[in-house]
């Protein structure tokens, strides 16, 4: 393939992350194209979600680089990451639970704008936020439970105002860690369905150590085990390879 | 050069009353991720246990009254740790204010018994004729003080090296839960650890009383004391607490003797200096 | 309902010289400072999650600045208060530089610890402080040419002082910044995620409260025209935090009611307790085990349970 390295949505370059002795990802490298569709899979303690850590930048690396559309972001704080569009969604619902919806999802807003400076003019006097923050939740199919505090409602429901509030920033990169962990199967396909109509600008790379859940979101698949990458490409020939086959049954 | 070298005695005593100040604490923090803001007041406890004893019965072993004071104390901080303490398991904000209050409440203690005037303790009789040692006189109590310290940091080095107890509180130092999950009672375990931090203290507090003499307030001298040794030797490090120790007592020491009223900025340099470029201090673990 | 107890209110504060001695107008006075102080704290520990045992530091030394500058250098009121109050700010950024450094437990060993070298400061460099004796035979100001020697004139100054303390911090929080503030005490993770930094945020904070616990030491000296070290003790900062959890940390007012609770505990007990420490750590204690939330919350509670 002829493509020229900036062409990259993320590109991580031989990544390595080890704790003492213990070493967690072991030369990764990934290319995603904009607007890719990639599934990262791997069983229980491969490393997905450290991966992703130094990617969003919760982790520093011990040595690699990661590439945000041709930029260096290896060293920047997480916060100044979400700036540049990475934005992530976690394994652990981390909502502001005695908030209401409309105010986590207000907050997502308001992270890259100037005005969340401002100490001045009351949060509720930005009747732009409001309505933009209702929107995004009627996007998910939430905007009945906007004023309901994040511990009333369901999981899968906190799912959904999780992905609405990584979508609401419009991001060139989103990194989502196992979405559709612990949902029902009702849940699931709702969310997968928002998966689904993510527009094209946005990038999207998922974890899900169950392989069949999020397969058909995927077009092309990274398969982890032991903090390597043993198989990369696209989704069908991957399925296909012997060595998928080993890692989740053993042979 | 007399005065250097009385200053670096004096240094090396204050660093190992500081060890046995700081040690207890810093296990007590390391273990039980606890503030235990009580812990000058366990020290000054010992203080005036030990200048009671220590006037009341001439020629009374100092030894056997740090030890008997130090199993008072011990004593008084299990008493807190079952009744107080472990109601409040993961309300790291209330245990840090029930310390505090509990350091107000045996400060005014100590307060109403013993009154307002400081109480000088008399140096035990048989340490009190001096040392020579080349050519030079030494107070024998300072030098003993060393010894002492050096020799409690042995017996903790063994205790949490070498016995099983000493594996299990190390193992609840690195992961808690995971302590807990291969079946260690950390419960007792911070009993024991907050007793025997507690004694330590108290042992130490005694074994002080010929150097400081007991006074309202020794608590409030010492307790920062205690938290910038840890904050400059690591949290849960025992090497760190030490070598800590040391540090500081040279810096307390030589510092009030140079400049006096700057004595306090001096301590404070090196702090600063530690929490901007390792916050986890020289010995202690990130993210602990 | 809730306009009416709010007019009561403000028609008692403003008219308390009015039907009430010197005595409780002093008083009054005492509990205004208080509030601002515990209020200025409760901007970290209840809106921004950071406990600090160090709070005393930015009352005492905005204190002692203006006594040092009137009384020794010749600085008029009005200068003395900006160089106090700006210097009292700049030291509060570099604290907060130092103890930001750590968060939760470290965080509070670290104000702790700079709280108590100042402290010692303030007793050996006497020189310079005057160390335990203090420095006494202050004068309050004058602001426009108008004398708060008697106890109803400083009382309407703190009132002034003191409602717009709270209305800028009633700004303050539900603005966005403090909107992110909360946020970054919840989930500062997820905030980072979002593009929110929260050091900066937790910072500007730090040094926003350090401001408001120089106003009350300006106020602290004024009314009683002396300071000693204890103002920057950690007796100092703890009844400032007991008043922030007694009255409970949720709330913008709930300081400010703890704090008057404290005040008025510790004058009435010492009529009869010499202990006023023991007191102190005891209700500490007590208010922990009880009722964490708060005394109003706390007794909104029980009176429920009674009530079944």
């Amino acid at each position: 393939m002829t493509q020229l390295a900036s062409d990259h949505a993320l590109e991580v370059i031989n990544l390595k992350k080890a704790f003492g002795g213990l070493v967690v990802t072991q030369d990764v490298s990934l290319a995603i194209r904009p607007g890719e569709r990639r599934l990262i899979i791997g069983p229980n303690g491969a490393g997905k979600t450290t991966l992703f850590n130094q990617i969003s930048g919760d982790m520093r690396p011990n040595s690699g680089q990661i590439k945000l559309f041709g930029s260096d972001i290896t060293q920047l704080a997480p916060y100044k990451r979400a700036h540049c569009g990475l934005s992530r969604t976690y394994q652990i619902i981390t909502l502001f639970t005695d908030d209401t919806l409309e105010h986590n999802v207000t907050l997502g807003l308001l992270g890259l704008r100037p005005s969340r400076w401002q100490m001045w003019r009351p949060l509720s006097h930005y009747s732009d936020l409001a309505t933009e923050a209702r929107r995004t939740l009627d996007a998910v199919g939430l905007l009945h439970l906007a004023g309901h505090s994040v511990s009333d409602i369901a999981y899968g429901e906190k799912r959904r105002v999780e992905l609405a509030m990584a979508l609401a920033q419009k991001p060139r990169v989103l990194l989502l860690d196992e979405p559709l962990a612990g949902l029902s199967n009702t849940e699931r396909s709702q969310v997968k369905a928002l998966i689904a109509l993510i527009p094209r600008q946005t990038t999207v790379i998922m974890i899900e150590h169950d392989m069949d859940t999020a397969l058909d979101l995927a077009e092309t698949v990274t398969l982890l085990n032991y903090g390597r990458v043993i198989v990369d490409g696209d989704r069908d020939t991957v399925i296909a390879d012997e060595r998928t086959r080993e890692v989740y049954l053993g042979t | 050069m007399q005065f250097w070298i009385i200053q670096g005695l004096n240094s090396l005593s204050l660093g190992g009353l500081l060890f046995l100040l700081s040690s207890g604490f810093s296990l007590i923090f390391g273990l039980m991720r606890l503030a235990n803001l009580t812990h000058g007041a366990f020290f000054m406890l010992g203080t005036y246990f030990g200048a009671t004893a220590l006037r009341a019965f001439d020629g009374l072993n100092i030894w056997v009254t740090a030890l008997g004071a130090g199993i008072a104390v011990a004593a008084i901080g299990g008493l807190f740790e079952r009744l107080v303490l472990t109601r409040l398991k993961t309300n790291t904000l209330g245990q840090v204010l029930v310390t505090l209050g509990m350091s107000f409440i045996i400060s005014d203690a100590c307060l109403l018994l013993w009154g307002g005037d400081s109480i000088p303790v008399p140096t035990p009789q048989n340490l009190q004729s001096p040392t020579r040692v080349l050519g030079f006189v030494f107070p024998t109590y300072r030098l003993v003080l060393v010894g002492c310290a050096i020799g409690a940091a042995i017996m903790l080095y063994f205790l949490l090296e070498r016995t099983r107890l000493g594996a299990m509180i190390r193992a609840g130092v690195d992961d808690r839960q995971m302590a807990r999950a291969i079946g260690i009672p950390v419960s007792n375990l911070f009993t024991i650890v907050f007793c025997l931090g507690a004694g330590i203290a108290g042992a130490g507090g005694v074994l002080g009383g010929p150097i400081l003499s007991a006074y309202p307030g020794l608590d409030a001298d010492m307790l920062p004391l205690a938290l910038i040794v840890v904050i400059l030797g690591g949290i849960g490090s025992l090497l760190g607490a030490f070598i800590g120790s040391f540090i500081i007592g040279f810096i307390y020491t030589f510092g009030t003797a140079l400049f006096p009223e700057l004595a306090y900025i001096i301590l404070f340099l090196p702090m600063i200096f530690v929490i901007a470029f390792r916050p986890q201090g020289l010995f202690g673990r990130v993210g602990a | 309902m809730k306009w009416i107890a709010a007019v009561a209110l403000a028609a008692l504060l403003l008219l308390l010289p009015f039907f009430a001695g010197d005595y409780y107008v002093n008083l009054a006075s005492q509990i205004l400072i208080a509030a601002i102080f515990a209020l200025s704290l409760n901007l970290l520990v209840g809106f921004g999650g950071m406990t600090s045992l160090g709070h005393a530091s930015y009352l005492g030394v905005a204190a002692y600045l203006s006594a040092l500058l009137t009384s020794r250098y010749g600085f008029g009121h009005g200068p003395a208060a900006i160089v106090s109050i700006a210097g009292t700010t700049a030291m509060a950024a570099f604290f907060g530089v130092i103890a930001l450094r750590a968060t939760g437990l470290g965080f509070l060993m670290i104000t702790l610890a700079l709280s108590q070298v100042l402290w010692g400061l303030a007793y050996r460099m006497s020189g310079v402080t005057n160390g335990d004796n203090g420095i006494a035979g202050l004068t309050r100001p004058m602001p426009f040419g108008i004398s708060l020697d008697s106890a109803a004139s400083f009382y309407w100054f703190a009132l002034i002082v003191t409602s717009f303390a709270f209305l800028m911090m009633a700004i303050f929080v539900s603005s966005s910044f403090g909107s992110s503030l909360r946020g970054v005490r919840d989930q500062p993770r997820r905030m980072a995620a979002l593009g929110f930094n929260p050091w900066m945020i937790r910072w500007i904070t730090f040094i926003y409260a350090g401001f408001w616990g120089g106003i009350s030491g300006l106020l602290y000296v004024y009314y009683n025209k002396y300071i000693h070290p204890t103002s920057l003790s950690i007796t100092s900062s703890a009844e400032a935090l007991l008043g922030v959890i007694a009255g409970g940390s949720g709330t913008l007012a709930g300081p400010a009611v703890g704090a008057a609770l404290v005040l008025l505990l510790k004058n009435y007990a010492s009529a009869y307790i010499e202990r006023w420490n023991m007191l102190l750590g005891l209700v500490f204690l007590f208010i922990v085990l009880v009722m964490p939330t708060g005394i109003v919350p706390g007794l909104g509670k029980l009176m429920r349970r009674r009530s079944r």
